[in-house]
């Protein structure tokens, strides 16, 4: 809210939904435009050049998968992803296609917030990367020009491809990242189909940096799509 | 051959026998070499003992003969009610096969296994029940006397001068489990008639006080006991190859008795079963048909199907052949199944010396094979008796036909009248050219028999109208003598010849006729799609073929056989069911229940039974053709495939609409359910825009908003549930299985229902050996999360929920157990049970579905779920997934490459 007056674009065809996202955007300070087909979202974010898109998936006239390719096509504007559907799979396509994060419906308006400001925020530092060189995090902390890690007081001892995963999922922080793109971010394009790598380290960064690595404060699980670090 | 260890066909062998053993019933003879001996009393005492030992032991039938001592041992032991049979107006008695089987006792005793039953009781023979009896699973006991022993049959005939009636295949001796035999000296014996221990029927009195010479008993005797020495040699010899005692497996010897057209064939063939018998070798009977074995009368055929038959019981594999040199088809059919041995009958000395015998032709055809002529024995009166004569339709052309005679005497004047004007112009040896085509003619035309009488008729008309001196029957050169000798030889040849071709012809054109119709069969039955159809196209092919009645009897659901529409045939329901459980022809002409009027054959299909053709031939005769009864197979497999093929058809179709229906269903329950997300999404978006509303909301306002938004949460759970059920059971959902640890779900399980769980306290206690799984993370995450929410809702706030798991064999088991007040006794299963409509309404309706998502997400995983109280209290909910090896991390590259990689970042 300190950028005011952001401006969002809502494409989704259910009237009573856009009505309270326009309620809540509007009540933390958004400008909201709205449009309920795919067709015409395209040519809205191209007229008016909005921060951000809320993008329903599922829109009479076209896939909205569709779109976020499109959109991709020119702009990296960050684009939050709406799921009715059960299938992760769609989402999963979303966010590798280049989608910023996902909320499966029913979500709540504090939880669409939460994923917008750390959409429009990651925008924001793409420019200068250097500004948080530590992050924080409850107990956790990574300083990223020491590769540092502490919890608590706790200095925590990590071998490389652990911190790389920490270092990924730190840079992106609060925002889902897929199977995919960890395991092309940390160990190459060649490990794409090799998921359990991941999950056998992220269970490894558990274990040394939860309390309790069965229900994780820091290190998410979004089932079946990917990771992410809570910012909160 | 140094290799000690028996060859896998003999193990597979045994282990066949023995499984076969171990369900069959165990059958024990009591043997003796006659009557009197005291097989009865010792079968008694012995089930006495057996009784004792607290055994189930129920007398099926004993033949006391009034017999005090005997009849004492019947005190106390169970006896089954004999049945009573009319036949021919006197009620007989016979032992109740059925009261047996529904009794079903450990084991029965059946007194005198070779005796025959009264018509109209099922088996002819009460050897049959005891089969029955043995298949079902029931020990037998049963006594028996050598005399009735088929393969010794004849022997003791000749010693004894008293044929029985009553024989027993040896094969059912051979195979009984046991057997024991009751001794007794001659002289004892005769001493046991003499103080009339011994039951004599009055009328037959005389002709047994023959029997009972010391020099017959003696000969019985021998026989017994070396029968039983057999026996035990047999087994010995088993029980060496069963213990792997022999070191060399010797090759299987095989014999091959031929069983021709001779008188006596009965007696080649019981020597040549003895011989297998002692061989210990499995031997085949062959009945070659030559063309001139086919123009045999009736009778004859007849006694060599009989004999084939008495084979056939002795234990024998018996085939009918067909080709024109008897010895080469068997020589072939021997090499093709690697038989080693040929027994024939002795041909009788001095009939026609300048031919080969049989014996030399197979010798010559066959050096490295031996073979084994044996005594052929003079025909006897059962076999000389004529069989019933009956017309089949593979009928030979009528033997008189005095029309044809006509026709060939008529041509014979005809060209005697069209020679006489041109005898002015011709030679007399051109004239006979003419005599001659007529006789050609009317052979190729009329057959052997015209042909003959055209021959001596031509013969006669050229002597008296031509040959000079004319009109007399004295010949002036005695060389026309040498064109009667050509005319009569050409006439004959050629009516030979033709008359053979013609029967040639005959047999081809019925081979093809029943190869048409079994093709045009096939063709027909290949389009039908309804079982009436097959039941109308076989009755119009066998009623067209046979020129007999049939009907088709279809099963319902249940394997019981329905009562065929066509009301034609009064069909024996029972029978027919007989034949289709035991999947064995009956009635008429087999050996169950002979006296039906209906043969009933079991259709036979691929994989199981499909029905029973009852058929009623006109007579028994009809049924042991050989070519009669394959192309009766033929039919009967294609009638049985046909049925099975529709049935799958039909299974097929019903399949097919439950697809679509639950097609049907599984997409209105999803659209249902993304329709209802919808609303759902407004709700809690609106309630969360109030409960954030400015200026904030009143106390109990907020509480609403608050509620409304968890209500709303709650139904999309149900919702969820829901939506997944659909996709479970279109059986869409193909599992996403993932190497991964269970801990990460858990996790993000507890997060899901973090508010629901917000007044429970939920452990983890995960042991750190627990290998990664390989499972479908959503789905498995869905399977925590019902679990925990059917947890938290029924148990009181600040309960405990913990979720353990371990490794047990190769399964995973993973519990989530809580302290609450436990499930309801008796209802561990039924919490699974899926919602159906109808039922199990009201409040359990979102649990119970919940859980039967559960299971079947567990059982899509090759899973197990179940649930049970723990004894400290609360319920336990444990599911298991199958432990794999999960892939290594071998193939990573070092980390320290990554480290460099990372530095130079």
């Amino acid at each position: 809210m300190s950028k005011a007056a952001a401006s969002a674009l809502i494409i989704e065809d259910e009237r009573q939904i856009r009505r309270f996202i326009r309620a809540a955007l509007e009540a933390a300070g958004y400008r909201v435009l709205e449009t309920d087909t795919g067709k015409q979202g395209l040519s809205e974010t191209a007229a008016h050049k909005p921060e951000l898109v809320i993008l329903d998936l599922g829109l009479p006239d076209m896939d909205g998968i569709e779109v976020v390719r499109r959109l991709r096509e020119w702009t990296s504007l960050p684009i939050v992803v709406l799921s009715a559907r059960m299938d992760e799979r769609d989402k999963v396509t979303a966010l590798d296609l280049g989608a910023d994060d996902y909320l499966t419906k029913p979500f709540s308006t504090g939880e669409l917030l939460a994923r917008l400001r750390v959409a429009l925020r990651h925008r924001a530092v793409v420019g200068d990367e250097d500004s948080e060189s530590i992050f924080r995090v409850g107990d956790l902390c990574v300083d990223r020009v020491h590769r540092h890690v502490t919890v608590g007081d706790k200095e925590i001892h990590l071998t490389p491809i652990e911190y790389r995963l920490l270092a990924v999922l730190v840079k992106n922080a609060g925002k889902v990242l897929t199977h995919q793109v960890l395991l092309k971010e940390v160990w190459g394009p060649g490990y794409a189909e090799r998921a359990h790598y991941l999950h056998i380290y992220m269970g490894h960064l558990r274990h040394k940096l939860e309390k309790e690595p069965a229900r994780p404060r820091y290190l998410l699980t979004e089932t079946g799509v990917g990771y992410r670090l809570a910012v909160e | 051959m140094t290799d000690q260890r028996p060859n896998p066909d003999e193990l597979l062998d045994r282990v066949q026998r023995e499984q076969a053993k171990a369900r069959r019933g165990k059958l024990k003879v009591f043997f003796g070499a006659s009557a009197g001996v005291g097989k009865t009393y010792a079968m008694l005492s012995a089930a006495r003992q057996y009784r004792a030992q607290g055994h189930d032991v129920v007398v099926g039938i004993a033949e006391t003969h009034g017999r005090a001592e005997t009849m004492a041992l019947l005190d106390g032991l169970e006896t089954l009610p004999l049945k009573a049979i009319e036949y021919r107006g006197r009620t007989l008695r016979e032992f109740d096969l059925d009261g047996a089987l529904k009794r079903r006792p450990a084991l029965i005793l059946v007194d005198e296994l070779a005796h025959s039953n009264v018509q109209g009781t099922r088996h002819a023979k009460r050897w049959q029940d005891v089969e029955e009896l043995l298949a079902s699973g029931i020990d037998v006991w049963t006594t028996l006397n050598v005399q009735h022993l088929e393969s010794l049959n004849d022997v003791i005939g000749s010693i004894t001068g008293i044929r029985v009636a009553e024989r027993l295949p040896d094969k059912v001796f051979d195979q009984s489990d046991e057997v024991v035999l009751v001794d007794i000296t001659p002289d004892e014996l005769l001493q046991r008639l003499h103080e009339g221990k011994v039951y004599i029927p009055e009328q037959a009195r005389e002709a047994i006080q023959n029997f009972f010479r010391k020099g017959n008993l003696i000969a019985l005797r021998e026989l017994s006991l070396r029968r039983t020495a057999d026996r035990v040699d047999d087994q010995m010899r088993l029980y060496r190859k069963e213990r792997s005692i022999e070191g060399v497996w010797q090759t299987r010897e095989a014999l091959l008795v031929c069983v021709g057209p001779e008188a006596g064939a009965e007696k080649v063939i019981r020597g040549a079963g003895r011989l297998a018998a002692q061989m210990e070798a499995p031997w085949h009977a062959v009945y070659v048909e030559t063309p001139e074995l086919q123009r045999l009368p009736a009778t004859e055929r007849d006694r060599i199907l009989q004999a084939l038959r008495l084979a056939h019981e002795m234990g024998a594999q018996t085939a009918t052949l067909a080709g024109q040199d008897a010895a080469q088809v068997l020589v072939d059919y021997a090499r093709q199944r690697n038989l080693t041995k040929f027994v024939v009958g002795r041909a009788y000395q001095g009939r026609r010396p300048w031919r080969r015998s049989f014996a030399d032709r197979i010798g010559r055809l066959s050096s490295d094979m031996d073979v084994i002529q044996v005594v052929r024995d003079v025909p006897d009166e059962r076999s000389a008796k004529p069989a019933q004569r009956l017309d089949w339709s593979y009928q030979e052309l009528p033997r008189f036909a005095p029309r044809r005679y006509g026709w060939a005497a008529l041509a014979c004047v005809l060209t005697a009248l069209v020679a006489t004007p041109a005898l002015q112009y011709f030679d007399l040896a051109n004239i006979v050219m003419l005599f001659l085509l007529t006789v050609v003619l009317v052979a190729m035309k009329l057959g052997r028999g015209p042909a003959v009488l055209a021959a001596f008729l031509s013969v006669a008309l050229f002597d008296y109208f031509f040959v000079p001196p004319r009109f007399t029957f004295a010949v002036s050169d005695a060389q026309y003598l040498l064109t009667f000798l050509v005319m009569l030889a050409v006439a004959l040849i050629i009516g030979h010849l033709t008359s053979d071709l013609r029967f040639q012809a005959r047999v081809g054109n019925r081979r093809e006729e029943r190869l048409r119709s079994l093709y045009e069969m096939a063709r027909d039955l290949s389009g039908v799609l309804l079982p009436e159809q097959i039941v109308d196209i076989s009755r119009k092919y066998i009623e067209g073929s046979f020129g007999v009645r049939a009907a088709l009897l279809l099963t319902d659901e249940r394997d019981k056989l329905q009562p065929p529409e066509f009301a034609g045939l009064s069909v024996d329901l029972g029978v027919a069911q007989w034949a289709f459980d035991h999947s064995q022809p009956a009635g008429f002409g087999t050996g169950t229940l002979p006296g039906n009027p209906l043969f009933y054959l079991p259709l036979r299909a691929p994989m199981r039974m499909r029905g029973v053709l009852a058929i009623e031939p006109s007579d028994a005769r009809w049924l042991l053709i050989p070519e009669q009864r394959r192309q009766l197979d033929g039919f009967a497999a294609l009638i049985a495939t046909a049925l099975e093929r529709v049935h799958y058809i039909e299974v097929a179709q019903d399949s097919l609409v439950k697809i679509e229906s639950e097609r049907l269903r599984n997409s209105v329950l999803s659209i249902l359910s993304h329709d209802l997300r919808t609303p759902l999404t407004v709700l809690v978006g609106t309630a969360d825009s109030l409960s954030r509303s400015r200026p904030p909301l009143g106390e109990a306002q907020l509480e609403l908003a608050t509620t409304l938004r968890e209500e709303a949460y709650r139904m999309n759970a149900l919702v969820d549930n829901l939506l997944h059920m659909a996709r479970l059971q279109a059986g869409e959902v193909k599992l996403d299985r993932r190497w991964q640890p269970l801990e990460e779900v858990i996790g993000s399980a507890i997060k899901a229902r973090e508010q629901l769980l917000s007044n429970h306290h939920v452990t983890v206690s995960l042991p750190p050996e627990l290998p990664a799984l390989e499972f479908d993370s959503v789905l498995i995450e869905r399977v925590f999360c019902n679990l925990l929410e059917n947890a938290a809702r029924y148990t009181p706030p600040g309960s405990t929920i913990e979720i353990g798991a371990h490794i047990e064999g190769t399964e995973a088991h993973i519990a989530v157990t809580d302290n609450g007040p436990g499930l309801a006794p008796g209802s561990e299963d039924a919490v699974f049970e899926k919602f159906t409509r109808g039922e199990r309404e009201s409040t359990s309706l979102g649990v119970g579905l919940g859980l039967s998502i559960c299971r079947a997400i567990v059982q899509a995983h090759k899973g197990r779920i179940w649930a049970e109280n723990v004894t400290s209290g609360g319920a336990r909910f444990t599911f298991t997934l199958p432990v794999g090896t999960p892939p290594t991390l071998a193939d990573l590259p070092e980390e320290n490459d990554l480290e460099r990689g990372a530095t130079e970042e």
